[in-house]
């Protein structure tokens, strides 16, 4: 029993199919992550002067209690399993909805609760890059934009994001392909994405060598193009 | 004389550490104050009190009519009309000298981009870097860099300039060319508090020497008079130490 590419190439609709469940998945994941994990983000420095210090009124209610909600949210993912995560939003997550609103009847397919799962355990993470990035901006820089009398909305679009975004790809792309590795998880809730692929491949045919080795090479390329397109906006950014 | 700052008994803690006590001083129109003495004795700490990058502790601080801490919602307001240029320049690395010049007037003033731009562009003259605009900061020598700030913070036609050691990060063959802008703006009749160890500015532009030892300030007068005469041991030995 030697390796055998013929259950390679037999196997290539099913694993393709699963690939692209898996790149979508990860595609709105790191959409989703990206959106929730910047506002989570600035709201976890909100009042600080990273982002211009105190702020006055309705607003520093707001940012005071979009603090407390951000760093829970962040404590909440960061120490659970994403596999748990899955699981709660897919099994558990009904029955909170029914015991807590009486409303019954609501459930995800699988393919929401895993995009649902990733956006909300990515943006957790991203939100710790933002942070640290928007942090890592010189605290002069941000002076000498308040200095000018400019709004904290314009202090943070035009000044500290350009600067902190430069700082976040690296680690951001990190989390991108950590995404989309997380993905595989998603086995777990039934979800065809390429890992279940595999494992129904190789559950028919039992040629676990050469499925596994596909799979792994359809993860590899995919990572890989994530990798590249990081390099490349990075590489058009280092003009300035 | 119409005051545009008055500190009315003003002190400012940091913790428990009072850095600046019982401050009382009215700056009037087009005065040229220069600010020296010794480290840690609070010159910048009064100077970001002024366009409230600190929150004063106690008094009342009225800059441009509007009154600290009571206002201190409309700091905006205060800020748009007070220019401020750092030891460290900081530049927005990400812009370009005319963008750093036409930002402000853009987001602070609403002008449009031509007319941010035609204004970038005589500052630019002005400051003698006409032909730098399209360079970033990090391509530019520090004079330069602290002549593009100065424009920037020219740039929104600001009322009082506060310009806090402009030239203490630059090499002495780069000060001259710094100092020469602060001169020329101080001709042109706007308020300006400099804190500095020039006293060659301070005698040629200033028109009034503050001496600030321990929060307080301890001398207020005539540059040319204090420095030719010193009234005080600390003051002498002050001018001394900076080798005056
Ligand atoms: N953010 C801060 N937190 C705590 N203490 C501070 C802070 N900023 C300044 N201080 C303290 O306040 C005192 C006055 O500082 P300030 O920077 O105003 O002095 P300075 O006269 O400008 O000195 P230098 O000539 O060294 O710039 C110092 O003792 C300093 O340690
Ligand atoms: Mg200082």
């Amino acid at each position: 029993m030697g390796f055998e590419f013929k259950y390679i190439v037999e196997s290539i609709p099913s694993l393709l199919a699963g690939a692209k469940l898996t790149w979508y998945i990860t595609i709105l994941g790191i959409v989703g992550g990206l959106a929730l994990g910047t506002v989570a983000g600035l709201f976890r420095l909100a009042g600080t002067s990273a982002v211009g210090g105190e702020s006055h009124g309705i607003f520093r209610i707001v940012s005071y209690v979009g603090q407390k909600f951000a760093v829970g949210y962040i404590e909440l993912i960061r120490g659970t399993p994403i596999i748990v995560q899955a699981m709660f939003i897919y099994f558990a997550l009904p029955m909170l909805i029914e015991v807590a609103f009486g409303v019954k009847g609501i459930r995800f397919n699988a393919l929401t609760a895993a995009v649902i799962t990733i956006i909300l355990n990515a943006g957790a993470y991203m939100a710790e890059i933002v942070r640290g990035s928007v942090q890592s901006v010189n605290k002069g820089l941000v002076e000498a934009g308040m200095a000018m009398g400019i709004s904290r909305l314009q202090l943070i679009s035009s000044i500290i994001a350009p600067i902190a975004f430069k700082r976040a790809i690296p680690p951001l792309g990190n989390q991108f392909i950590i995404s989309l590795k997380d993905t595989s998880l998603f086995i777990v809730i039934g979800v065809g994405e390429l890992t279940r692929q595999g494992q129904e491949i190789m559950a028919s045919n039992f040629r676990a060598l050469e499925i596994w080795s596909a799979v792994a090479v359809c993860y590899l390329i995919m990572t890989s193009v994530l990798a590249l397109s990081l390099k490349f906006i990075e590489k058009r950014m280092k003009t300035v | 004389m119409n005051p545009v700052i008055e500190f009315k008994k003003v002190n400012k803690s940091f913790g428990k550490t009072e850095v600046l006590h019982d401050i009382n001083l009215t700056i009037g129109k087009k005065e040229v104050v220069v600010v020296v003495g010794p480290s840690g004795s609070g010159k910048s700490t009064m100077l970001r009190c002024i366009n409230g990058l600190e929150m004063i502790t106690s008094g009342e601080l009225i800059v441009n009519d509007i009154c600290l801490p009571r206002q201190k919602r409309q700091i905006r307001e205060i800020r748009k009309e007070v220019g401020m240029v750092f030891q460290l320049f900081y530049l927005f690395p990400h812009m370009t000298a005319r963008e750093n010049i036409a930002f402000g007037p853009k987001k602070v003033r609403g002008a449009s981009k031509a007319e941010a731009n035609d204004l970038a562009e005589d500052l630019l003259k002005k400051v003698g870097l006409s032909d730098r605009g399209d360079f970033y900061p990090s391509a530019l020598s520090g004079g330069q860099q602290q002549r593009v700030a100065i424009a920037r913070a020219m740039s929104v036609k600001p009322k009082i300039m506060l310009f806090d050691e402009p030239t203490s990060a630059l090499d002495p063959e780069l000060r001259e060319e710094v100092l020469n802008v602060m001169t020329a703006v101080a001709r042109e009749g706007i308020t300006m508090v400099v804190v500095t160890h020039e006293m060659s500015f301070a005698s040629k532009a200033g028109s009034r020497l503050l001496f600030m030892d321990e929060g307080r300030i301890a001398e207020d007068g005539d540059p040319e008079i204090l420095l030719k005469s010193p009234s005080t041991e600390r003051l002498k030995d002050f001018l001394q130490h900076v080798g005056y």
